[in-house]
């Protein structure tokens, strides 16, 4: 556990005020790991480049598990990419994050019945913060589940109990 | 809210590094030693606003020339923020970021595959030389610069010294080129011929032979 990170029972004004300012912080610098996994990932690049320019949400391709806070998993899992999915989580440094982005990576989408390959969801393996449905999904719904997640950071706090 | 510091080692006075004077302070019990140690703060300080600010002149010197920075006063000055600055990113992300270590974090990271061998990779001794040779040719350069910028104050002279310069940089280049310190040495697998494969499978078979009798 860090110095500070969940040692206090209840918040008070000092540590919302300094939740407010650390999770302002972290929103505005969610560091996105640079991975794609299936056609999920074009649509992720899409948002990435500049007609809709996630990096004005401060979301900027790490090619490092230990500089990222997000990992955007953008298509089909397979089950050979599922153990190095939650390696690459694992390596991540706290606090990370996950955006499930398309049906596949959802629940297995297409491939939910006959899929031998595909595993069904990639929440077996690591916890998801957000969902993005669509099959894939267009990079307004990509932005939309990253404002959902800043949403998420915003209200995140020190103390074990929040107010 | 107590910040529970690591245990105080006693302090012999004078100057004294320690742990103590960077971790937190406030445990119970251990005022005097608070006190002793912004003391050492205090007489560090003193000793950096000496170095900073020049203290003599040749005639009385009033107050604004007492407090006159040296060059290398703000040369110092810049060194103390800059490390400030470090200093302060360093504690702030200590204070603040969740800590939370497993063996599977602290892998070391090989683009998600499992992890093979050690992080501390051994490098060929031959980027050794490569790297020397480099180092040489990188430092005449770095002559040639200042040299080219007074070349037309100093004439004749300044390409009779560089010149002996570049000559015995040259004999050295001509040296390890003949040593054959440039040719980068491929491997040579020996690929064993179709007889070879042939003799040593006969031998054990011989051997298997002699053993079973």
């Amino acid at each position: 556990m860090g110095l500070l990170d969940y040692k206090f029972e209840n918040s008070n004004i000092v540590i919302t005020s300094l939740d407010n300012l650390l999770n302002w912080a972290r929103l505005s610098s969610l560091w996105q790991m640079q991975f794609g996994l299936a056609c999920c990932a074009i649509e992720m690049m899409a948002a990435s480049a500049s007609n809709y320019d996630m990096m004005r949400f401060g979301v900027i391709p790490r090619a490092t598990p230990r500089q990222t806070d997000v990992m955007i998993v953008s298509g089909t899992v397979t089950l050979k990419m599922a153990s190095r999915i939650k390696r690459l989580y694992d390596q991540m440094a706290e606090p990370r994050y996950v955006i499930s982005m398309g049906s596949c990576s959802n629940c297995g989408g297409p491939y939910w019945e006959h899929g031998y390959h595909v595993l069904k969801g990639v929440d077996r393996v690591i916890p998801v913060d957000v969902y993005v449905p669509g099959c894939p999904p267009r990079p307004e719904a990509l932005l939309e589940g990253l404002m959902k997640l800043q949403e998420k950071v915003r209200n995140e706090s020190l103390a074990k109990k929040a107010v | 809210m107590t910040i529970v510091a690591k245990a105080v080692p006693t302090c012999r006075g004078g100057f004294c590094f320690c742990e103590k004077m960077l971790c937190a302070q406030f445990v119970d019990g251990t005022l005097a030693n608070v006190f002793l140690t912004i003391g050492q703060v205090l007489v560090i300080l003193a000793a950096v606003f000496q170095a900073v600010f020049r203290p003599f002149s040749r005639h009385s010197p009033s107050l604004a020339e007492k407090l006159m920075l040296t060059e290398f006063g703000k040369i110092l000055i810049f060194f103390i923020i800059g490390a400030m600055f470090v200093a302060g990113g360093l504690i702030a992300s200590w204070l603040l970021r969740p800590n939370r270590p497993y063996p599977g974090k602290l892998a070391p990271y090989e683009c998600g595959e499992e992890p093979v061998g050690h992080a501390w990779v051994r490098f060929n001794v031959r980027f050794y030389v490569i790297a020397l040779i480099f180092l040489i040719f990188e430092v005449e350069v770095v002559f040639l610069f200042p040299w080219a910028l007074v070349y037309r104050e100093l004439g004749l002279f300044a390409f009779i010294e560089m010149a002996v310069f570049l000559t015995i940089l040259l004999v050295g280049f001509v040296y390890l080129w003949a040593k054959g310190d440039l040719d980068w040495d491929k491997p040579r697998p020996q690929v064993p011929t179709l007889d070879q494969i042939r003799r040593v499978h006969v031998e054990t078979e011989q051997e298997q032979a002699v053993a079973a009798s």
